[in-house]
């Protein structure tokens, strides 16, 4: 933990590989949301759930 | 008699005198209590995407809960108790989860477009609203009362300085940072916040882009 964090580098891209983790997580998280299906109450007679 | 009841004007036709009873016809054209409060959404918003949002405002009450009694209680108690460093870490994580959430939100309202149909303003809002988060965020790594804020604040001020906002806006000066980090910045953020929730109550949750052929 007291030691600097490893960087990835890539051409013109430098970042720390714990920024990287988060980005990579929102972006699963954000294409899982997409995915997951949410699940539905009754629809009402008015087609609103 | 009825002589222990309170006199009341008749209703006048036309635009009503009182501000007090054009105010509360204006909310109620503009917010009937249907929207404020519903029950019941449209099919569309069955998506976890709409999660975001509120995920987002879950963690903002517990910034503030968290950030409240740090400021009652002082940075010795958030520095040398047990309880105190729990208090502190409950409020660097839950502003990481802000950020991380409403960062989502973002991303999931770019794609569908949200600011359609009259909620631009609603949209340029929660851009305001994401600047004075990171002013807030900033000032917050400048109160910590540890090492690191003294190394951010001494990083900073070049940059500061630079962009030529530094004859106000002293990173080097805690009293201002700490004050604008617990006072006026978490404000200006819960007040826009409140008006950003209540703008999407009024005109309700943008259809989706397929409902309606081409977006407008």
């Amino acid at each position: 933990m007291d030691s600097p964090a490893s960087y990835f580098h890539w051409g013109f891209i430098l970042i720390s590989m714990p920024n990287l983790l988060v980005i990579a997580g929102m972006i699963v998280l954000f294409a899982t949301a997409l995915i997951v299906p949410f699940p539905h109450g009754k629809e009402g007679a008015d087609g609103r759930r | 008699m009825d002589a222990d009841k309170p006199v009341m004007v008749p209703p006048v036709a036309g635009k009503p005198a009182s501000w007090t009873l054009r105010v509360r016809q204006a909310i109620t054209r503009g917010l009937p209590m249907d929207h404020f409060l519903p029950d019941r959404q449209p099919y569309y918003v069955g998506s976890w995407v709409y999660v975001f949002g509120v995920v987002t405002l879950a963690a903002l009450a517990w910034v503030i809960v968290s950030g409240v009694a740090l400021s009652f209680m002082g940075p010795q108690w958030w520095h040398d108790s047990s309880v105190g460093r729990f208090f502190n870490s409950l409020h660097f994580w839950s502003v990481q989860l802000f950020f991380i959430f409403m960062v989502l939100h973002l991303w999931g309202q770019y794609f569908m477009a949200g600011w359609r149909h009259g909620r631009a303003a609603t949209w340029m809002i929660g851009v305001v609203i994401f600047g004075i988060s990171i002013l807030t965020a900033f000032t917050g790594y400048l109160s910590q009362q540890n090492f690191d804020a003294q190394f951010i604040a001494l990083n900073a001020k070049d940059a500061m300085n630079g962009s030529g906002v530094g004859a106000f806006f002293n990173v080097l000066n805690f009293g201002q940072m700490y004050g604008l980090h617990v006072m006026l910045l978490p404000i200006g953020v819960t007040f826009l916040v409140v008006v950003h929730v209540v703008m999407i109550r009024m005109r309700g949750v943008v259809k989706p882009i397929d409902t309606e052929g081409v977006a407008r």
